[in-house]
């Protein structure tokens, strides 16, 4: 017994945390990127995680494609998408206010959750769970749903994947060096707008990836992702903006902290995100994995 | 020019005054709620564009205004002046909390504490049992304006608010052209100059904060009033992004500009009926065309025209903007 | 600058709301009672609009259409808004509907928030107001009026229909998982006093806050309070996604979930195989008998979608306000509000309707099992019958009532 609650209980929401966190990992890891390079909250994150799951839905029920397929293909396509808009619009921010940046994406969320909701009515569709993956596995301490236990994997391997590619690849370190100085690399030859195109493809394409992990167990409507997008940008804030390591670490710290909030103060589960972000900028302004600027 | 705008206003200043006379032409009720987001945009754009500090929750400080004046008025039979005033005041005071807390860091950290602590409001509000959470603090009474405008009159209430939010914006015309509103201006330019030149810059923070979060409840207060409800959705960070997007929709560095916002946005709102489901596509593909065209806001693009006009010496600089369609490839 | 900035502000605000200004004016020029004018008040393009939406505007047209366009030689006509679940802009939309375009009764009104602030509109300007699609029983006690009108179901019911009949059945330990919202947890409280009063138990509930999409941690709270029926008291995504989880964690089948407002769309998006053997209130189901599929066929033609139970009720009572103005002979509220409180309602929805004196309109509740995928026979073949429920018995009783109107008597 642990706080009046048994400790196979406690053991098993810790588990749920860390199922929920692995998705604010891949979600608060996308918006990190984008900021870290195109310096624009990405306000859009929380519908093009709704684009992945309904991109995944009408592909999978509609033309019959495999889960497989549809989980690969669902983010590429989202992340045209996202390129798309960067290179029409997003760009022509630039050098602004990142407040501009901020309310773009803002109104393209009303573009896409209003259109979503007048072609596929705002209840939304079931999704199945790959024969595949149903069933459950006996932890010792509680049973969990396959499915479940494959997002921790999906999620966390997406998250090393990109980890790897921006420390350890020659892709990375361009980027990196775009984010510190545009200027300077430009003028080594590298082409910085096609970099932050790619950056912020990457970056929805990741949310479009968490989407399409969320389908089968969260339900698919239009209006999925509009709350979420405020919670990552906090995650990504308490890790502290631009880092990396902070966006994952944090997402899945946040996920466990939220699981156990849901045991001790229900209510309160879904605002902790914040009470965390203020005392967290009070005493380390940079977040915890943030470098102190100056 | 000068004497044309003169023209127009005084135009503007009767229609506004005339608005009850007029029920076929437009509805006074839309017309009051129009004017509390003006207050709000105006009284939210002393802290975005003049001494450029973004918040992301100043719903928390309208929700406030409404939450406490209507509570008052309709629980512990306050006077309905008196219960506005009081709902300004908390909601200062609330300002001037979360200010003292937020202006401890800068910009976008600075925009998260707000939002933070304006989700904490709200869930405040949530769960305080007199709220009535999403049914929202009903039937509050309108009641009597210094004990003798009955304010359960349409056309009294009206001038009262238009009174009120005229005497609001007053003072935020004030604050500006004070030398309060210079020392901003300072800080907002050059925070580390106006820190050397010895002004306490916390302490401006802290007050025009507080200002700000005031006459934002006061808007709160007057809508609670006018609908004789408050709701949940006055606190929700919905209502501070709606915000944000009024101000630059008229023209953050410009006094009035947000004005123009509130109304443009009050307007899409009331008038977007007929387009049933698709009026949320709309209401984004406008706000996407304001951002990519009128970068400047509208009342700011109307005033670099006429500055364009007037004296030409200045053009340059207003193309020294940036601007990726005269980028060195395009150009 | 300034000054002349103030200027162009003022001139730009008014001129704006100018242009406003004269698109409602052509939609009327003032209040004329030769016309009949019934407005939809609905979320149109919000998480509601689903359930109540344009399809709510095609079941009162529909309703005009079948009673021949005119009442005693009067025109009806039919207008439409949008609330977007916002309480001021709904009141607003209605002041502005009763003062300035004429319209002699609201109708639909999803959303407790906006339904009470319409109603209290209404109440002061003596027009009528219809609530079809929301739940709170405010409406016929603290804020009742005589021109008020709450139709297809209110909390009571809901709370009464499934409480009871499932406590008769045997299901007598409970777990909520409610929505942090006052309809939620007004919901389990009433839910609770019924189980409580029929011998059950409650063993303990779960509140979470409205949007979660994850309910893995409820499933397990529900999972080890080893109730035997799991009440869920929220509605829409909430209620889809804790059902959702309680079927992938395993609890159901051996705990029954017992959705508490569940509506026909939720059982088409969450598919029978999740919904199969869930127990819900609904005043109305398509497929009951000869008159509701008449209905809901010549419904589907014109909407796509079968109709699920407040456009059955948007229907109904838009076709009992018409024949009570045909009754009293004009279009006064209070001879229209009195015809409709006298007359019965029969027709597909409802037999032996009636509307009491604050309001409540007395109709038999049905509870309903969802099928298996197996039993389900033909497209939209969702619910069988499990019993009907008395309207005596699902409706708060009027001594019950806190309404001022009945005081007076």
């Amino acid at each position: 017994m642990l706080f009046g609650v048994p400790l196979q209980a406690l053991m098993g929401q810790l588990m749920l945390g860390i199922v929920n966190g692995s998705f604010y990992a891949v979600l608060s890891l996308g918006l990190a990127i984008i900021f870290g390079v195109l310096k624009i909250v990405n306000f859009a994150h929380g519908a093009f995680f709704m684009l992945g799951a309904f991109t995944a839905f009408l592909l999978a029920q509609h033309l019959g494609a495999n889960y497989w397929f549809v989980l690969f293909l669902a983010p590429v396509f989202v992340a045209l998408v996202g390129m798309l808009f960067e290179w029409l619009f997003l760009r022509r921010l630039y050098g602004l206010d990142p407040i501009y940046g901020l309310l773009l994406t803002f109104s393209l969320v009303l573009v896409l959750e209003g259109g979503f909701r007048v072609a596929f009515g705002s209840s939304g569709q079931p999704f199945s769970t790959p024969d595949m993956l149903t069933g459950t596995i006996n932890l010792g301490f509680m049973v969990l749903p396959l499915y479940r236990a494959f997002v921790i994997v999906a999620a966390l391997s997406s998250c090393l994947v990109t980890w790897y590619v921006i420390e350890r690849t020659s892709l990375g370190a361009s980027l990196r060096a775009a984010t510190e100085r545009p200027d300077l690399t430009q003028a080594f030859g590298i082409n910085v707008p096609r970099l932050v195109t790619l950056t912020y493809g990457a970056g929805v394409g990741l949310a479009a990836f968490a989407g399409v992990l969320a389908a089968p167990i969260f339900h698919v409507n239009p209006s999925m992702g509009s709350s979420l997008v405020i919670t990552i940008f906090a995650i990504v804030v308490i890790g502290g903006l631009g880092s990396i390591k902070g966006a994952i670490i944090t997402g899945l710290g946040l996920g466990v902290v939220e699981g156990l909030t849901r045991l001790f103060y229900s209510e309160f589960s879904s605002t902790i995100v914040f009470l965390i972000m203020v005392l967290v900028l009070m005493l380390r302004p940079a977040g915890l994995f943030g470098r102190e600027e100056g | 020019m000068r004497r044309w705008l003169l023209v127009l206003s005084t135009i503007g200043l009767a229609a506004l005054l005339l608005v009850p006379f007029m029920p076929s032409l437009v509805y006074d009720i839309f017309v009051m709620k129009a004017l509390c987001f003006v207050l709000f945009a105006c009284a939210f754009n002393l802290l975005l564009g003049h001494t450029g500090i973004l918040s992301f929750g100043h719903a928390a400080f309208f929700g406030t205004g409404a939450y406490v004046t209507g509570q008052l008025v309709k629980e512990y039979g306050v006077p309905t002046d008196l219960g506005i005033l009081a709902g300004g005041l908390v909601a200062a005071l609330l300002g001037a909390v979360i200010g003292a807390l937020a202006i401890r860091r800068s910009g976008i950290y600075l925009a998260m504490i707000t939002l933070a602590m304006s989700q904490l409001v709200y869930f405040f509000f949530l769960q305080a049992p007199f709220t009535g959470a999403e049914d929202g603090l009903q039937r509050i009474p309108r009641g009597v304006f210094l004990g003798i405008i009955d304010l359960r009159n349409d056309t009294a209430l009206y001038y009262v608010v238009l009174a009120i939010i005229g005497a609001g914006l007053w003072v935020i015309w004030r604050t500006v052209n004070s030398p309060f509103g210079h020392v901003l201006r300072a800080i907002r330019e050059h925070e580390p100059r106006a820190v050397s030149l010895g002004y306490p810059v916390a302490r401006y923070k802290v007050m025009v904060f507080t200002i700000s979060a005031g006459l934002s409840g006061i808007a709160g207060s007057l809508k609670a009033i006018i609908f004789q409800l408050a709701a949940l959705s006055d606190v929700h960070w919905h209502t501070s992004g709606d915000v944000i997007l009024m101000t630059l929709l008229g023209g953050m560095n410009t006094i009035f500009g947000p004005a123009v916002g509130a109304a443009i946005i009050s307007t899409l709102g009331h008038y977007l009926d007929p387009f049933g489901g698709w009026v949320t596509v709309i209401t984004g593909v406008v706000f996407m065309t304001c951002i990519l065209v009128f970068r400047r806001g509208v009342l700011g693009q109307i005033e670099q025209r006429f500055q364009h006009r007037s004296e030409p010496s200045t053009s340059t600089e207003v193309h020294a903007e940036p601007d990726t369609s005269n980028s060195p490839n395009g150009a | 600058m300034p000054a002349k900035n103030a200027f162009t502000t003022i001139a730009l605000s008014s001129a704006v709301l100018g242009i406003g200004g004269i698109s409602s004016a052509v939609a009327d020029d003032g209040y004329t009672d030769d016309v009949v004018r019934i407005g939809v008040l609905t979320d149109m393009s919000g998480i509601y609009s689903d359930l109540s939406g344009e399809a709510a505007v095609t079941a009162v047209e529909m309703a005009v259409e079948d009673f021949g366009g005119e009442v005693n030689g009067v025109p009806i006509e039919v207008i439409h808004g949008d609330h977007r679940n916002e309480a001021d802009t709904g009141a607003s939309r209605a002041r502005e509907w009763y003062d300035s375009e004429g319209v002699d009764m609201i109708n639909d009104l999803s959303n407790s928030g906006v339904a009470l602030a319409v109603a209290a509109v209404a109440d002061e300007r003596e027009r009528h107001a219809i609530v079809n699609s929301s739940s709170t029983v405010d409406l016929t006690n603290e804020y009742c009026s005589p021109y008020v009108t709450h139709y297809t179901y209110d909390a009571h019911s809901l709370a009464h229909g499934t409480g009871k009949s499932i406590v008769e059945d045997g299901g007598e330990s409970w777990f909520f998982l409610t929505v942090d919202f006052a309809f939620g947890i007004g919901l389990e409280e009433q839910v609770s006093e019924v189980v409580r009063d029929a011998g059950g138990q409650v063993v303990g509930a779960a509140r979470h806050p409205l949007d979660t999409s994850d309910f893995s941690s409820y499933a397990l709270q529900a999972q080890a309070s080893n109730a035997e029926i799991i009440g869920i008291a929220s509605t829409g995504a909430d209620a889809i996604n804790a059902i959702n989880a309680l079927a992938e964690f395993g609890v159901t089948p051996d705990q029954q979930p017992a959705a508490l407002l569940l509506w026909y769309d939720d059982i088409d998006s969450l598919g029978l195989e999740t919904a199969q053997e869930l127990l819900l209130t609904n005043a109305f189901y398509w497929d009951a008998d000869e008159d509701t599929r008449e209905f809901s066929e010549r419904f589907y033609e014109r909407t796509d979608r079968m109709p699920n139970m407040a456009h059955a009720g948007n229907y109904s009572s838009t076709m009992h306000y018409l024949k009570a103005i045909e009754e009293a002979g004009s279009d006064d509220s209070a001879a229209v509000s009195e015809a409709m409180r006298e007359m019965k309602i029969n027709d597909f929805f409802a037999s032996d309707g009636y509307i009491r004196p604050n309001g409540r309109m007395v109709h038999d509740q049905y509870l309903w099992k969802v099928k298996s995928p197996d039993a389900s026979e033909y497209d939209y073949d969702y619910l069988e019958l499990v019993t009907t429920i008395p309207g005596e018995e699902a409706f708060q009783p009027l001594e019950e009532s806190t309404c001022h109107l009945l005081d007076d008597e």
